[in-house]
């Protein structure tokens, strides 16, 4: 197995890693969760089968960090409060959608921002959260469809 | 404030990067230095804006480990030292060698017959190959100082033709007359800087 050098993997996905994780976990606790991803993602790189989504492999450790999290945390306390108030990333923070988006529920959220923030195909939003592809599309859907009766917002998937 | 964190300081202590590696500009341009846990495995000149950096990683992550990280700290000695010889404070170096890149048998042994020759002092093809056992095979020994992983600290810049000619060099014939200048082989009489 020829895997490109890891150096790479960090200089051309950090910066998604990190939006999906602010997405989903608040900036707050977005660093830690960040570092221990890529810590993760070190150790087992050199054993890793496929290296034809390395993104999609790479967001899929960072959903489950941030899983982790949200089961420390307990569900009650996944809100999202902390959401930058100024544009720390480079996103549409001034955008109000984002602060709708972070009321969804956690796998409606995770869906659409890998979907929408992160562009990625169903498949990768599928497999970085470790559910089936329809399931994916559904949690798509349903999250959008929330917005848009919640808040008036009009995307299409 | 924009952006990830620098990770630089958690992966240098996770103890998960097998090779390390750090970019040096210097006079003989840009210059990557790369170590292993046993030492530093390969020198390698990048040329005009970086270009060789990704087919250099790419190398390194196919043939020791793909876990491959820039780090500065874990290149302090070799950066140190280098910088210590181009400034002439430093006729030979110390750091500890990894010879993972570098073909055994006959290559090996003119590479290590080619890391004993004085700073200051050239040697030519034929001298090499004699060192390593065999006196005949002055082309070969030219080809396995070709292929020299360790450019610099293993001195192959110091084999030049027996009638004088600079023979080869793997970063260029510019870069080795800079090394040779450095050590007073040749007249330091550049008409250009870098």
């Amino acid at each position: 197995m020829e895997l490109p050098p890891f150096q790479l993997l960090l200089d051309r996905y950090s910066h998604d890693v990190h939006r999906f994780l602010i997405a989903n976990v608040g900036i707050t606790d977005a660093d830690d969760c960040y570092q221990e991803t890529w810590i993760s993602a070190l150790r087992a790189y050199p054993h890793l089968q496929h290296a034809t989504n390395l993104r999609g492999w790479l967001l899929t450790i960072a959903a489950r960090k941030a899983i982790d999290l949200h089961r420390a945390r307990g569900r009650a306390a996944v809100t999202m409060a902390d959401l930058p108030e100024h544009g720390h990333v480079d996103r549409p923070d001034d955008d109000p959608v984002w602060e709708a988006v972070a009321r969804l529920p956690p796998k409606q959220r995770a869906a659409v921002v890998l979907r929408f923030l992160l562009d990625a195909e169903y498949a990768t939003v599928a497999a970085s959260m470790g559910i089936s592809e329809a399931a994916a599309r559904r949690n798509v859907h349903e999250g959008l469809s929330r917005l848009r009766k919640g808040h008036g917002y009009e995307w299409t998937a | 404030m924009s952006g990830p964190p620098d990770l630089s300081k958690a992966l240098e202590q996770s103890g998960l990067i097998d090779v390390a590696y750090f970019v040096e500009d210097g006079p003989a341009g840009s210059v990557l230095l790369a170590s292993t846990s046993l030492g530093l495995v390969r020198v390698a000149f990048l040329g005009a804006e970086r270009a060789a950096l990704e087919p250099v990683l790419v190398e390194l992550s196919h043939r020791l480990s793909p876990r491959v990280l820039e780090s500065r700290q874990r290149l302090d000695t070799a950066r140190r030292e280098l910088d210590e010889f181009f400034s002439g404070r430093r006729r030979s170096f110390e750091v500890p060698l990894d010879w993972a890149l570098v073909k055994p048998g006959f290559t090996r042994r003119v590479l290590e017959s080619t890391a004993r020759i004085p700073f200051g002092q050239t040697l030519s093809y034929r001298g090499v190959a004699a060192l390593a056992g065999n006196d005949r095979a002055f082309r070969a020994a030219g080809t396995a100082l070709g292929s020299n992983p360790l450019p610099i600290v293993v001195p192959c810049h110091r084999v030049l033709h027996a009638g004088g000619g600079l023979g080869g060099y793997t970063g260029g014939l510019e870069v080795k007359r800079t090394l040779l200048r450095i050590e007073g082989v040749l007249p330091d009489t550049r008409a250009t800087s870098t």
